[in-house]
């Protein structure tokens, strides 16, 4: 009981010293630590604790990629390329192509035309993840039916389109984020199908959403003659304003072709405008289909939506062109942004959303402390009017406990948020609890006769292994409230957890010390509990 | 045993203070006759209250959108307010005062087209009250968010219960595991009541504060049960009953001790730590005092009908962790 090796005191003192150097940053401004920690070495672990959203104010979105938007493109695609296969195979499409949720039907009568078509088609079906992957998985699967063949999109593929959709969606948001200026902007996947956008600070999420919402995607499309067949034209919304305009189906330039756009101001007017300047690609098919168009109106639409329609005055063969439609500063500008950012490959939809402002954060993080501070002087309180001078033990170790709590926060770079503070409470009141079953264990071996050292060092012995059973139960609860929980939760589960492994060092092996110290300074005779 | 000649003094000659009784014999095994006819009809009555009244659950569960409000100018008329918010055509809508002050949660259901509605809900609601009002914070839940967070939230449940009888069986006999498991169960079901009854909003927390709960219920029964285990070895030829009385005895001043200290702590939260946790903090009130009880009146006893004897600990066994316990040091 007595002896302990030097070594071990020496080893807890230093982690006590080490966790309030971890701490001491924390109790300066946020920006103030970060520039100090920018001019150190990458492993200093200098480092403000990292706050929760809850806390510091912020705005969290999850969004979804919309599955059936991916579908719907993959079918669209699959539909062209069919065409272009029968087209080269040489295959009369007598039924035609009909669309399906999940795939296309070839529509043939004939059953050695079919058959040949089958085998043609069979060449659309690429293995997933390109021809260089492993794995037997394809994207189509192709079926001759009664009616023709059948092509049907495969799990495999649809799941791997919205994983490329989700890590295409994150490039776009982030480049799009990042033209907005905020830096903090902390954008991630989530799951299989998800991404989530953190934005430190933000209170009011309407500007966000009109930068990340929109899919962006741009088409310059000829408006509709009366003489055009109907199945190729469609009436389409105006951004702005109300009513409809007709305009071809047919997409002659996309903004995948785009290398550049600018909010600008219209020299004659003055009003704000987007200069964009397409590759040389783009700029080819423009000044082809401008100049063949020479007097007719052409239809700028976003995310199906015309934002105008400007008539076409002459061919337009330098690359460069303008988009206008009314717009405030603002609008242009968001547009531009859009523009230069590329669009999203799929729609996203948001799910989940939740912002704090500031003021309710700091609200919380008072009340916070104020609970923490009063239910710590309780506590303490109470333990010493209990135990005396082993209350003051049990009270220091305490105090060590939190101490741990939140350098080892800082460490791992934990995020500390409200139910963390509450979980962080709620182990003030626990972490005594292996102190009081060592006293009492002590205080029952000392009744039954042992003499001090024998019943202090029977205590300690004997509350050992029940220290660990209840530990290990109340650790597993909060490691599967971690796996399990999600957001400002896996804060209380990360605080409990650390709280756990930390109060079995400070309640068992400081008090231990301490208490032979103490033992040896005063030799009693009696256990002064 | 020997008692000590005079009361320990602590710190400045002042006496200790002691909640719990010493050497206390209390035959609290006579009252599993009381208490299990009165625990299961809590735990029928909690079953038929989640059945027929149900929880009150939040957003998270429940999807929809809910806005802390603050009043700009200081002042709010609860009138005025809920007559504005229900005109917005967003549904039934639910105010809630905090405290005396300009502060107003404003809640209301998930809306019709999916998670796209709740996106123009929170457009309505800004538009509304953005003039008059801080937005204190926005909670939007959409249908398949929280359809998972109902689901991942059960499993967790389940999850956390299966792993802690696991454990509990590596670490004692099979008997006490399933002691330990009805109790925790019936800690749980009476915290469903207690959601029921009170209407405490349930949210994501208060699945913490279900899982803590769970978790401090164990640890109370494992402190009981390690207890119940040396004594049974010591003792081999006192009955099950006897034996259970005196471990419950002996372990009861940590017992109540550690309850008072979690106790204090959780009051100051609950008084202190604002209204955004509030329900967590009335919950784990709830479940101290509950998983307590149960550790002594529900699990032990458990072990009598199990028809525990202390001959269950074969020699062997009792050698192997005799000499497992002997190796582990401080």
């Amino acid at each position: 009981m007595l002896r302990f090796a030097p070594w071990k005191l020496a080893s807890v003192l230093a982690l006590v010293v080490a966790a309030i150097l971890l701490i001491i940053p924390s109790f300066f401004p946020a920006p103030a630590v970060e520039a100090l920690a920018a001019r150190l070495p990458g492993f200093v672990p200098l480092r403000h604790i990292v706050l929760g959203l809850d806390l510091q104010g912020g705005a969290h979105m999850l969004m979804q990629v919309d599955e059936a938007s991916v579908v719907k493109s993959q079918v669209e695609a699959l539909r062209d390329d069919v065409r272009q296969k029968m087209r080269e195979g040489k295959i009369a499409l007598a039924g035609g192509i009909a669309t399906q949720p999940r795939g296309v039907l070839v529509r043939i009568t004939d059953p050695t035309e079919r058959a040949r078509a089958q085998t043609l088609l069979q060449g659309l079906s690429q293995p997933i993840g390109g021809p260089l992957a492993g794995g037997n998985g394809r994207t189509l699967e192709v079926t001759q039916t009664d009616a023709g063949v059948q092509l049907t999109l495969t799990d495999a593929a649809i799941a791997d389109k919205i994983r490329h959709a989700v890590g295409q969606s994150i490039e776009v948001l982030n480049r799009r984020v990042n033209a907005m200026g905020t830096k903090e902007t902390m954008i991630q996947q989530q799951g299989l199908n998800r991404v989530l956008v953190q934005v430190p600070g933000l209170q009011d999420t309407t500007k966000l959403k009109e930068i990340i919402g929109q899919t962006a995607k741009l088409e310059f499309r000829l408006v509709a003659d009366p003489g055009d067949p109907p199945n190729e034209v469609e009436e389409l919304p105006m951004q702005k304003g109300v009513g409809t305009l007709k305009v071809q189906k047919r997409v002659m330039v996309d903004g995948a072709d785009l290398v550049d756009a600018q909010q600008s101001f219209d020299q004659q007017t003055g009003e704000p405008d987007v200069t964009f300047r397409f590759n040389l690609r783009g700029g080819q098919k423009f000044g082809l289909v401008t100049t063949e168009n020479v007097g007719r109106p052409f239809a700028i639409v976003l995310d199906g939506k015309v934002i105008s329609a400007p008539v076409i005055r002459s061919p337009i063969t330098g690359g460069t062109g303008v988009i206008t439609g009314n717009f405030t500063v603002d609008e242009a500008n968001n547009l531009a942004i859009l523009l230069r950012a590329g669009a999203l490959p799929a729609k996203l939809t948001v799910i989940e959303e939740r912002t704090v402002g500031p003021g309710l954060g700091q609200d919380s993080i008072d009340a916070g402390k104020r609970a923490a501070y009063v239910g710590g002087i309780l506590v303490i309180i109470y333990m010493i009017a209990t135990y005396g001078v082993f209350g003051v033990f049990a009270d220091i170790a305490l105090g060590v406990h939190i101490l741990l709590i939140f350098a080892s926060m800082v460490l791992l770079g934990a995020t500390l948020t409200l139910p963390g503070i509450a979980g962080i409470v709620f182990t003030i009141g626990m972490a005594v609890d292996s102190n009081v079953l060592i006293y009492e264990r002590i205080r029952e071996e000392a009744h039954m006769g042992r003499s001090v050292l024998s019943a202090l060092d029977a205590g300690f012995k004997r509350a050992f292994a029940t220290i660990v059973d209840s530990n290990v139960t109340m650790f597993v609860a909060a490691l599967i409230l971690y796996l399990f929980g999600s957001g400002a939760v896996r804060g209380f589960a990360v605080s409990l957890g650390l709280g756990i492994i930390t109060s079995i060092v400070t309640a068992v092996t400081m008090t231990r010390m301490m208490i032979a110290l103490w033992y040896r300074q005063t030799r009693p005779t009696r256990i002064p509990i | 045993m020997n008692a000590p000649a005079s009361p320990p003094r602590g710190l400045l000659g002042v006496r200790l203070l002691r909640l719990a009784p010493e050497n206390t014999k209390f035959g609290f095994m006579r009252f599993r006759r009381v208490s299990y006819p009165l625990s299961a009809a809590l735990s029928i009555i909690s079953v038929l209250m989640f059945l027929f009244v149900g929880m009150n659950f939040g957003i998270d569960f429940a999807g929809g959108t809910q806005v802390d409000l603050l009043a700009k100018s200081g002042e709010l008329n609860m009138a005025d307010f809920r007559a504005k918010a229900e005109s917005l055509g967003l549904g039934p809508v639910e105010v809630q005062q905090i405290g005396r002050g300009a502060e107003v949660i404003l809640r209301i259901n998930e809306q019709p087209g999916g998670n796209q509605g709740e996106q123009t809900a929170i457009a309505k609601l800004r538009e509304a009250f953005n003039n008059d009002f801080e937005f204190r914070s926005v909670d939007s839940v959409g249908p398949s968010v929280s359809a998972e967070l109902v689901q991942s939230g059960t499993l967790g449940v389940v999850v956390a219960i299966i792993a802690v009888l696991t454990y509990l069986w590596f670490r004692f006999e099979w008997q006490f595991a399933i002691g330990a498991i009805i109790g925790t169960m019936h800690d749980l079901l009476l915290t469903v009541g207690f959601f029921c009854v009170t209407q405490i909003e349930f949210n994501q927390t208060s699945i913490a504060a279900i899982l803590t709960i769970v978790g401090y219920s164990l640890n109370e029964t494992v402190v009981v049960l390690d207890r119940i285990r040396e004594m049974m070895r010591k003792y081999k030829r006192l009955s099950t009953a006897e034996i259970v009385d005196m471990s419950v005895n002996a372990v009861l001043p940590r017992t109540i001790m550690t309850a008072t200290t979690v106790f204090l702590a959780l009051l100051a939260l609950f008084f202190l730590g604002g209204h955004v946790i509030r329900s967590f903090s009335a919950a784990m009130i709830w479940g101290i005092f509950v998983a307590t009880y149960s550790s002594i009146f529900i699990c032990s006893p458990m072990l009598i009908y199990m028809g525990v004897r202390a001959d269950v600990f074969d020699k062997k066994r009792e050698e192997a962790e005799a000499a497992a316990e002997a190796k582990v040091q401080v």
